[in-house]
């Protein structure tokens, strides 16, 4: 029994580091499935301050205020998407990490498929342009096609 | 004319790059553009910080125009701003009030009596709940409203002397020339 003793007390110390670490900002959840949405909500929300970081990872004094208030509204029975508006109508959506679609963020959302279509449009038209080049394959005149083709 | 085309894409790029850094050095980054401009200022009622018994309400600073800076004594920049606000506040043409953002009311004072007060009224919010409503989210922040309670302006950071001459008298110089 003795000889378990040292091994007892390092078991106790790992157990209060744990609970150390928890005790960080400890909330008062109801249960379990609120502790999961508070942090599947915080996850969502960008950090006014230290921009790359969510409300959820950040450390700046606001990112804990405003878990803080987001706890507090969760408990006056707020949506997530009332506290989303609340937090808009503060700090712009710039707070939100998936904008909504809207006029002003149409060339966020579909710029890249523009793009897409528009290097689309030039595989094919060099595509056609060189299969037609290619055809008539007898004929004298393509030995000029073919060799522009091979300036590519 | 089909070389010239990845010529012309490398200049396209080019001149998308370009702009990124012409852009981007323009202004500061990490500001966000405040929802509240043009917008009703928030109600508050916050303690003064001389006289805690008493409190100042968006109601009690209507009917003048007042630019409502926010600083704390923990915070580095306002240090850097503090002399420009203190030499401007005479000739600025609106009051000055300070709003002690999450500080002890004993290191607000020490910092004041050390830097110098140019505030005409001064709030505290210590724990920083209000200034949620404000979307303050870092100090140094002003704030410039009108006489019917409206934010006109926005500043996030330190108050330089070209900030002062190119944004904000500007903007104190456009507020509704008769109030209420």
């Amino acid at each position: 029994m003795r000889a378990l003793r040292p091994l007892l007390l390092a078991t106790l110390l790992l157990c209060a580091g744990a609970a150390l670490a928890q005790a960080i900002e400890p909330l008062p959840f109801k249960d379990h499935a609120e502790e999961v949405r508070y942090q599947h909500l915080t996850a969502q929300l960008r950090c006014p301050m230290c921009q790359n970081e969510t409300l959820a990872d950040s450390n700046a004094p606001i990112a804990r205020d405003l878990r803080n208030q987001i706890f507090q509204l969760m408990q006056h029975g707020q949506t997530d998407a009332q506290i989303k508006q609340y937090l808009v109508d503060r700090y712009s959506e710039f707070v939100l990490y998936d904008p909504p679609v809207a006029r002003n963020t149409w060339l966020l959302w579909f710029g890249p498929l523009l793009i897409l279509l528009v290097g689309a449009a030039a595989v094919i038209a060099t595509i056609r342009k060189r299969s037609r080049a290619l055809t008539p394959t007898t004929s004298t005149a393509t030995h000029t096609a073919l060799d522009e083709g091979d300036d590519w | 004319m089909s070389r010239l085309i990845p010529f012309i894409g490398f200049l396209l790029l080019a001149g998308l790059l370009g702009f990124g850094i012409w852009w981007n050095t323009g202004h500061d980054q990490t500001a966000i553009p405040s929802p509240l401009i043009n917008k009703p200022a928030p109600d508050f009622k916050l303690p003064l910080l001389y006289e805690p018994t008493q409190t100042a309400t968006r109601e009690s600073l209507l009917g003048k125009p007042y630019l409502l800076n926010v600083f704390a004594s923990w915070c580095i920049e306002c240090g850097v701003e503090h002399p420009v606000l203190q030499a401007a506040a005479p000739t600025l043409g609106v009051a000055l009030v300070g709003y002690n953002y999450k500080d002890a009311p004993d290191d607000a004072k020490a910092w004041l009596a050390t830097h110098g007060n140019p505030y005409s009224l001064l709030m505290a919010d210590t724990s920083g709940q209000t200034a949620i409503d404000f979307g303050v989210y870092a100090a140094p922040e002003s704030f410039l409203v009108d006489a019917h309670g409206v934010i006109r302006y926005k500043h996030i950071g330190p108050i330089t002397p070209e900030v002062l001459d190119n944004e904000l008298k500007p903007a104190i110089a456009a507020l509704p020339q008769e109030p209420r």
